[in-house]
């Protein structure tokens, strides 16, 4: 293990940026702190457990370009526009938002794989960082995950005067060989120390004990047809603003945005199972009303997902939706409900 | 095809050209696609889809009317009901370029399951289109299929997808009968009249065939209704479905019924698989 103090952290943010586009959580201007390139005048807020929005922007974007198209009379000519090759190393992730990574691989490197997120994935470092600080909204430890242990290529933990630094990956090890130069050899035991206190703290965190494996029943029909879904989704607005906060949400829209008269674009962008066109189609559209939206939303993450995937659960308890949704409606209170409703 | 030398994403269509459209009723047409120079784009199997696209426009997921075994073209029955389809309708002429991808999801078991049956297709209105793959699929090797019948029905005899199949290939074929219906009484016609599901108690089909069946959902919920009175096996029952789609591979999270994805794990379903699914289709 090695370690800098907190002082000499911005040589090593120098470091690593002049190895790859250095992505860290930054307040940026309306206040939310985000990923964001950094650079010598930013200051990066590793004092934050949760960025606003999760880091999946990093391999599948708000909003990609896919293809261009070209017209001339009745021809066409298609280019694809390929993903930027550039090496981004990605630093401060926490424990939620890396396994949700490992969720989304699920998704989208399934066959055929999805060539775009693919490339980002591969071309991206990642530096997990330990929470120190967990948020009352926080419940990763539902789903197995430990805050004190994020992994990533390397895995780092702040104390009050240092960065600690972990190489576990054989990228992270040749990584660690550029940089440290920098630091210096490092004790594992004040980390323990911290770790020990953290998760003293998520013991006593208000959703310490809430667990979903197990509580919720896994036939499907069984909970698609559950009391619980009028009465519960009546307050949700369908925003969306879950979905796109959440880091395992992968729904997206293809769509065609026209340049010019003979120049068309496609691009690729988030979408949300909420929104009600969503599934609209000419004929009629399979779910009309926002109970059978909401409901399609939480037996995705809390059912469908992981009856397709080896028991993962499509959520990381990364709180965010806890924090963001307007009428307080969130994916805890509809697995509580879903398990000790007695229809189901 | 762009030659930009990249490996191309699933997401990134080809381009084929229309070198044939045909008017079927006042809004169904079928339009013959071929790659730039002739021959087709690519190979697929009887139920499986494509996803076309005209630039500006979007992309819509179609299903393949023609049987694998037409080695010089596809061809796609494409009712006008949205805005590509009224693009593809209205704007499109003979030598068009459009987008094209595929092939997309699971298709009907032509080489196994259904190898040596006789045959009871079901079709409303342009539901017709993918039983056409499959129909031509099995006259092309007609050997490997026991007696096959065709029941189609269709509001008014205006709305036959009038493939010429329809009143002189199909009926001519051996061991091969073709049964239609219209709803409302017509002048001049002297076919059955009536929905589909009250024809096919008319007629009488024992339960030792096995059935494909696609038209709007209202009709396969009611045309299965009456198969399992008439003694039918839920599991001898194939149908095909359709939802919005994006992706077409399983992914942009849009046309799942419970967790399966019609456009991966279907279109094609057996009505006891259905049975094991939400009702949300």
């Amino acid at each position: 293990m090695l370690k800098i103090t907190l002082d000499n952290l911005p040589k090593l943010l120098a470091a690593l940026s002049e190895l790859g586009e250095l992505q860290v959580p930054c307040e940026n201007k309306s206040g939310k702190v985000d990923f964001e390139k950094w650079n010598a005048e930013k200051r990066p807020r590793f004092d934050i457990t949760l960025t606003s929005k999760s880091a999946k922007d990093l391999f599948f974007p708000q909003v990609e370009d896919l293809l261009a198209f070209k017209t001339k009379g009745k021809n066409l000519s298609i280019e694809q526009i390929m993903p930027s090759d550039k090496k981004v190393i990605l630093m401060g992730v926490r424990a939620c938002d890396i396994k949700s990574f490992e969720l989304l691989d699920k998704v989208f490197l399934k066959d055929p794989v999805d060539t775009y997120y693919k490339a980002r994935r591969e071309n991206t470092l990642i530096i997990g960082m330990a929470c120190s600080e967990p948020e009352e909204t926080c419940f990763c430890g539902s789903f197995g995950i430990d805050a004190t242990a994020p992994g990533g290529d390397v895995t780092t933990w702040i104390t009050k005067d240092a960065l600690y630094w972990q190489a576990n990956t054989e990228a992270g090890k040749t990584l660690t060989e550029k940089v440290a130069d920098l630091m210096e050899e490092a004790e594992a035991s004040k980390v323990e120390e911290q770790a020990a206190v953290t998760k003293a703290v998520l013991e006593k965190m208000p959703l310490a004990n809430f667990k979903v494996a197990g509580k919720i029943p896994q036939d499907e029909l069984k909970t698609f047809n559950s009391k619980i879904w009028e009465e519960i989704s009546a307050g949700c607005l369908s925003c969306c603003t879950c979905t796109y906060v959440c880091p395992t949400c992968h729904c997206y829209d293809i769509r065609d945005y026209a340049v010019s008269d003979n120049h068309t674009e496609r691009y690729r962008c988030w979408d949300s199972c909420l929104a009600s066109d969503f599934t609209k189609m000419a004929h009629g559209n399979p779910r009309k009303t926002k109970v059978e939206r909401f409901r399609q939303r939480y037996m995705h993450k809390l059912v469908y997902f992981p009856n397709n995937n080896e028991g993962d659960f499509a959520c990381v308890g990364c709180g965010r939706c806890l924090q963001k949704c307007p009428v307080n409606l969130n994916i805890v209170k509809v697995a509580k409900a879903l398990e000790v409703s007695e229809d189901v | 095809m762009c030659n930009c030398g990249h490996h191309h994403d699933t997401l990134i269509p080809q381009i084929g050209v229309i070198t044939d459209i045909c008017t079927e009723t006042a809004d169904v047409k079928t339009f013959r696609v071929e790659k730039v120079g002739g021959g087709k784009l690519f190979e697929h199997l009887p139920g499986q889809c494509a996803i076309l696209s005209v630039p500006g426009k979007g992309e819509a997921i179609f299903s393949i009317t023609s049987s694998p075994t037409n080695e010089e073209y596809m061809e796609f029955s494409i009712k006008r009901c949205g805005s590509i389809t009224d693009f593809l309708h209205y704007e499109v002429e003979v030598g068009q370029q459009i987008a094209v991808r595929g092939p997309y999801g699971n298709n009907f078991p032509v080489a196994d399951k259904l190898v040596g049956k006789d045959i009871l297709f079901i079709a409303g209105g342009i539901g017709l289109a993918p039983m056409r793959s499959v129909i031509n699929y099995m006259l092309d090797k007609r050997a490997d299929y026991g007696s096959i019948d065709i029941v189609y029905g269709a509001r008014s005899v205006e709305d036959f997808v009038r493939y010429n199949e329809l009143s002189e290939v199909w009926p001519a074929q051996p061991d091969t009968r073709v049964h239609l219906t219209i709803d409302r009484p017509q002048e001049n016609w002297q076919g059955n009249v009536g929905f589909v599901p009250a024809f096919l108690k008319d007629l009488q089909f024992t339960p030792d065939k096995t059935v494909l069946l696609c038209g709007p959902p209202i009709m396969i919920k009611l045309c299965l209704a009456a198969l399992v009175e008439m003694g039918f096996e839920k599991s001898q029952v194939y149908t095909t479905l359709e939802l919005k789609m994006k992706c077409g591979v399983g992914k942009c999270g849009r046309c799942n019924i419970g967790g399966k994805y019609v456009c991966k794990d279907g279109p094609v379903f057996t009505c006891d698989q259905l049975d094991e699914m939400p009702d949300e289709y």
